[in-house]
């Protein structure tokens, strides 16, 4: 552990900040507060929203987990745990089941959370209304009235373009029935997640300066209209190719000497977990 | 006797300034006034106790030369801006009873959405350029709750047709139409959910003659068609004495003259207002 910085790499006046904000966040479900975002040594829009979140949270007993679109091993997943156990010197881990805190890129993994999990996603553009409304003055109004006609109206184009809802990512949620919000580039296959989420969940822009959250068992209601429901990504007649999960969320791969697609799991420590107890069995 | 009507739009001694004020200008009658600028403290007096009644069915004309605030007036009609004071009564908000000018953003953005449309002169402001026309025509009904596309997509096709906007163009953006079309999306958007109150802010100015002749033929035709008031500004006289029932003449922020269209045509008693229809070509 290094020891030339403070617990946690902020000073405690820094933490105490955000997770002054956070208590808002939490308080008021799916809105947006302003916070002041700190400089990091890693630039901004590399997840230093959720970062910050991290660094204010975390305590000695905790066990971190850092994914970056489902995968433990990615470059900016290693490098944020090597920054967060280098400045905390906490346990970190590959598995959802052992994490306290889960920081997260564009994906809730697999494994549901459980009520002493926290999951802190990464975010970098908080307003679901901004391709709509490029004024964030305006923005806010239409928040404070819950005027969110532009949000279902950028669903409606995309029905009128491609005669479906085109959101691959970030399709935007109504939380508590209050606030439309943005889920965080996640895919519509994690949003059901989201909804009654057993964990408390924590979205973070460092960029955009915002923290909001999810609070345990609230509603979350992925947006879409009565006649177009809103779906998941299907994978139907496919499966992972190395552990065999079906109702998982799959990477399309093309295997690059024969030219065909096949899939592969896209959250990798549940996928190795599968394939580890398989051969466990198979040993016995 | 059947009972008086009641007035579907009654505005009240609107008044809207740019700039605090001034002693000088305190009183209105005696500054040191240049039209309505008062030249010691910059404050501009757009409209000056301005009331009228629009009743259902009526189209109420507004003319006067440009810097007049006639298009303040109608800015204020719909929200766009804050008013100074005044009063502003609408039938379909709670019988008419309250000063909708006090309430609420949100109540104000109801009124909008339910009981109001808008053309403005220019589309930029009415419509969304970058989102499919039909989109711009959804948007209102959105607004108005809906939220069922099967339904939008048929009521705005059927408005884009009703104003001659090909269907197999329906899904086109309004950057790529010429402005008669586009100000004949901006047309079928805000009758979109049947809104009682239509405000046209100098729908044809910039058009020429032969769109603002289908123009003008599209709005009196729906105008007889679904029996709604509107509040229609030109300085186009012609456009005033083919459409208004009635007409108010502004001049410097007031309301100088107010009767029957053909009266203040064949008849003119203000100075400004024989000024004005004499000068028409």
């Amino acid at each position: 552990m290094n020891k030339s910085y403070n617990f946690a790499f902020f000073d405690e006046g820094s933490k105490r900040e955000i997770r002054r904000a956070t208590l808002k966040a939490i308080a008021i479900p799916g809105y947006q507060v302003p916070f002041a975002s700190r400089e990091m040594p890693i630039g901004r829009g590399w997840g230093t929203g959720g970062l910050q979140l991290t660094l204010s949270l975390i305590g000695k007993e905790d066990v971190l987990k850092v994914i970056d679109q489902g995968s433990d091993e990615s470059v900016n997943a290693v490098n944020i745990k090597k920054l967060v156990s280098d400045t905390t010197g906490v346990r970190t881990t590959d598995s959802t089941r052992e994490a306290t805190l889960i920081q997260s890129r564009h994906r809730v993994p697999e494994v549901p959370l459980e009520q002493d999990q926290i999951l802190i996603l990464q975010v970098p553009l908080p307003e679901p209304l901004r391709s709509f409304e490029p004024s964030e003055h305006e923005t806010k109004k239409l928040h404070a009235e819950r005027e969110y006609s532009g949000a279902w109206l950028m669903l409606f184009e995309q029905i009128m373009k491609y005669k479906t809802m085109a959101t691959d990512a970030d399709h935007p949620v109504m939380v508590h029935d209050r606030y439309v919000m943005a889920p965080s580039p996640i895919p519509r296959f994690d949003n059901p997640k989201l909804d009654y989420s057993e964990a408390l969940i924590l979205l973070g822009a460092g960029r955009e300066k915002k923290v909001y959250a999810v609070p345990p068992f609230t509603k979350v209601t992925s947006l879409a209209f009565d006649d177009y429901e809103f779906e998941i990504e299907s994978f139907t007649n496919h499966e992972c190719i190395l552990c065999g999960s079906k109702d998982v969320f799959l990477d399309e791969l093309v295997d690059q000497d024969t030219g065909a697609t096949y899939f592969q799991c896209n959250d990798t420590s549940n996928c190795l977990d599968i394939v580890n107890q398989e051969q466990s069995l198979g040993v016995k | 006797m059947a009972e008086l009507e009641v007035p579907v739009l009654s505005v009240k001694q609107l008044n809207k300034q740019f700039g605090n004020g001034c002693s000088t200008c305190e009183d209105r009658e005696s500054g040191d006034m240049v039209k309505n600028y008062c030249r010691e403290c910059g404050t501009v007096y757009a409209c000056r106790d301005v009331t009228f009644d629009v009743y259902q069915g009526e189209v109420l004309g507004i003319v006067g030369e440009s810097g007049s605030g006639k298009s303040t007036l109608m800015k204020s009609l719909y929200f766009d801006q804050e008013v100074t004071n005044g009063e502003m009564y609408v039938a379909g908000f709670e019988n008419g009873t309250k000063n909708v000018l006090n309430e609420s953003a949100q109540k104000k953005r109801y009124i909008r959405n339910h009981l109001m449309g808008k053309v403005y002169q220019n589309p930029i402001l009415g419509l969304k350029m970058n989102f499919s026309s039909i989109g711009n025509i959804a948007e209102k009904l959105i607004s108005a709750g809906n939220r069922h596309v099967g339904s939008m997509e048929t009521r705005g096709a059927s408005l884009l047709e009703e104003v001659n906007i090909p269907i197999h163009r329906m899904k086109e953006e309004p950057k790529n139409f010429s402005g008669g079309m586009q100000q004949r999306v901006q047309i079928a958007k805000a009758l979109s959910n049947n809104p009682p109150i239509l405000l046209l802010d100098e729908v044809t100015t910039g058009l020429d003659l032969s769109v603002q002749a289908s123009v003008l033929d599209l709005i009196k035709g729906l105008q007889r068609e679904l029996n709604i008031s509107i509040v229609l500004v030109s300085h186009d006289l012609g456009v005033i004495r083919m459409l208004a029932d009635r007409t108010l003449v502004m001049l410097e922020g007031r309301v100088v003259e107010q009767g029957l269209t053909d009266q203040i045509l064949e008849d003119p008693q203000h100075p400004y207002t024989q000024q004005l229809v004499h000068s028409l070509l």
